[in-house]
């Protein structure tokens, strides 16, 4: 009984992960933990997600081969293009998994945090869809910054409560929605939006999100008879790099993660003006697990800083922090600049405007070409339609 | 050792205070003045920019007191200063212990006169590192249990904590309430014997202080509601609160249980 955490699956990566929350909610994590578990061996579970994902959520998404951009960069790029999954972005592949886990766990509402609003989005869709009671967290400053978003979930039935505490960004919205948890677990989900956070959301989060990896896999031994010489995708906490990555860990393949470069490796007391944790961070606690986090050297928590809401964000999945120290992936950095030139690159030469957080593989891609080898995929993970006015901002400033 | 002696005297009533708010300065003054009026023990909070156990009243008291300066290595200048009249207790999440590294941070405290810590984010499973450091430093390590605690992790968790068990009077976050549950109840009633308990969260009056007590606590736990008056700069009516709890919680022992 004593060692019934460390005894489930999956808790941690190396030294990192855990699940380090008060003790109210140490019960409500290992019951999704084992609800999860059951339902991962569920053939009914799989084919019921299989059907949302095909017919409702537009899956398989391609693996488009990038002409233009492979003949600038001489050499052969595919994108995976989940920009195309219904709601714009990778995000719903996890709602939907964590909104069926949470039906068959009897829970009547869900709860989320979001930063640019694109997990509230997906969210609010899983919400509608499955029925559920569905309110959403989110930073006074990122209600500001992403009014459209903010419309879209209330469309959709939720409701969107303003965050004040703190930075009153993604950190907060998510320690806003730990705290509604302590206290709600009985009938309310803790839907999490990326593969961070406690036991079980980091193997979660990375299985739902596998799909991305299963098919790329797949599609590129079809249309090319082998594996890639390297993956680049973007990293906040995570969810689309584990997502693409995950199918090819064994494989001899070099993965790029692309984390925010913001402004620059420059700090203050209070502020990183990155969001690169994989980089710049150390080792802490933050949100109930261990792994890489942007602090002060007492351990307080930096707010992190990027062009792209969903990469700011100062910690990153525990998996990825242990991928990354084992060198099974590659920690990169993309700076606002390198985004912004990806951003444009990829509207004007493939006709694709892509979320700016996927604009973060994209330019790092184009400014490292050497690092991809002869054939590579970047992961778009989502569409650039809701940062039209904040690229317009960034140009005109 | 001086908790536990301290609960061999119950009922005893533990004040948590944030250090550094409103200014580091303030805090010793504070300690002292609280144990005065009644406090039998103290819990010294350090803030955490992002706390995800406490309520608003003690998230802005954090915000001030880092504001104010507070720091860790501040916050044990403060705790040698504050004198020993009563034990001090460490309360802070494990990302401030941990950055401070665990041996570093549990010698500090014993060489500042802290008897024990809380870190309410660090459950037992993942304790042991700093555990071994509070062994070698002689410093308590307190572990929390909750009314959704089972009863098989609640005998767990009673056996690896020292010093006391802190139970949480309900699910949820620090912040005053207006009633003591019948969860709160029925797990002080489920501590396996001889394992001294206090209760926090949502204990605001002396008379939720007296219900908890009379239900079978050693101890009863404020926070919020005397950081709300040293918020609001009202240091006799937090004198005067400290007191009153004090009393209700000594008429209170002896008495029999509520009935519900």
């Amino acid at each position: 009984m004593k060692c019934q955490i460390a005894n489930a699956a999956g808790v941690k990566f190396g030294r990192y992960g855990g699940l380090f929350v008060p003790e109210t909610l140490v019960q409500p994590l290992l019951e999704l933990a084992e609800a999860y578990e059951q339902m991962k061996n569920s053939d009914e579970f799989h084919r019921e997600l299989k059907n949302l994902l095909k017919n409702f959520a537009g899956r398989p998404t391609p693996l488009y081969y990038a002409r233009n951009l492979s003949r600038v960069l001489g050499r052969k790029i595919y994108l995976k293009r989940e920009d195309l999954v219904h709601g714009g972005a990778h995000k719903l592949n996890n709602t939907l998994g964590q909104g069926l886990v949470a039906k068959r766990m009897g829970k009547t509402r869900l709860i989320a945090e979001t930063g640019a609003g694109q997990h509230g989005v997906a969210t609010a869709i899983v919400g509608a869809n499955l029925g559920f009671e569905t309110q959403i967290y989110m930073g006074e400053v990122d209600i500001e910054r992403q009014k459209m978003n903010v419309y879209r979930m209330q469309l959709m039935g939720a409701e969107v409560i303003p965050v004040r505490s703190g930075s009153r960004t993604l950190k907060d919205a998510i320690n806003e929605a730990m705290r509604d948890w302590a206290s709600s677990f009985e009938h309310t989900h803790y839907l999490l939006g990326t593969a961070a956070g406690a036991h079980p959301f980091p193997s979660m989060v990375r299985d739902f999100q596998s799909v991305i990896g299963d098919e790329a896999r797949r599609q590129i031994l079809e249309a090319e008879g082998r594996l890639p010489e390297s993956i680049v995708a973007c990293v906040g906490g995570g969810s689309n790099a584990m997502g693409i990555f995950a199918p090819f860990l064994k494989d001899r393949v070099r993965l790029l993660a692309v984390e925010a470069g913001g402004r620059g490796p420059g700090k203050t007391d209070k502020i990183a003006d990155n969001g690169a944790s994989l980089g710049y961070g150390t080792d802490g606690v933050l949100h109930g697990a261990l792994t890489k986090i942007l602090q002060d050297p007492y351990g307080q928590i930096l707010e992190s800083y990027s062009v792209a809401a969903g990469l700011d964000y100062p910690g990153v999945g525990p998996e990825l922090a242990y991928l990354a120290e084992t060198g099974r992936v590659h920690p990169m950095m993309a700076d606002d600049k390198t985004a912004i030139r990806g951003f444009r690159a990829l509207s004007r030469l493939e006709g694709i405007i892509p979320a700016l957080e996927s604009a973060h593989a994209v330019g790092y891609a184009m400014s490292e070409p050497d690092a991809l080898g002869e054939l590579t995929i970047v992961n778009v993970s989502g569409r650039g339609d809701k940062d039209l006015a904040t690229v317009m901002e960034y140009e005109n400033s | 050792m001086r908790i536990l002696e301290a609960f061999s005297h119950s009922p005893l009533l533990i004040v948590y205070i944030c250090s550094g708010d409103p200014s580091p300065r303030a805090t010793p003054d504070l300690v002292r003045r609280l144990a005065r009026a009644g406090a039998d023990i103290i819990e010294l909070g350090l803030p955490h920019s992002d706390p995800i156990a406490d309520g608003p009243t003690i998230q802005a008291a954090a915000q001030r007191a880092i504001a104010a300066g507070m720091n860790t290595d501040v916050y044990f200048d403060v705790a040698s200063v504050a004198g020993d009249a009563v034990p001090l207790v460490f309360m802070g999440y494990y990302n401030m212990v941990y950055a401070r590294g665990l041996d570093r941070f549990a010698k500090d405290c014993a060489c500042s006169g802290i008897s024990g810590m809380i870190v309410p984010d660090l459950p037992p499973e993942e304790a042991a590192p700093l555990k071994d450091a509070c062994k070698r430093h002689g410093v308590d390590l307190i572990f929390l249990a909750a009314p959704n605690t089972p009863q098989a992790r609640l005998k767990m968790i009673s056996e690896e904590t020292s010093g006391f068990l802190y139970l949480v009077a309900r699910t949820g976050v620090t912040g005053a309430r207006s009633d003591v549950l019948q969860d709160t109840r029925d797990l002080i009633a489920r501590v396996p014997e001889g394992v001294p308990k206090a209760v926090g969260f949502g204990i605001s009056t002396p008379e939720q202080a007296a219900d908890v007590i009379r239900a079978g606590a050693d101890a009863a736990i404020v926070g919020s509601a005397c950081v709300d008056l040293i918020a609001k700069g009202e240091i006799e009516r937090l004198e005067r609160l400290v007191k009153d709890m004090k009393e209700a919680i000594t008429r209170a022992k002896g008495k029999a249980p509520i009935v519900c």
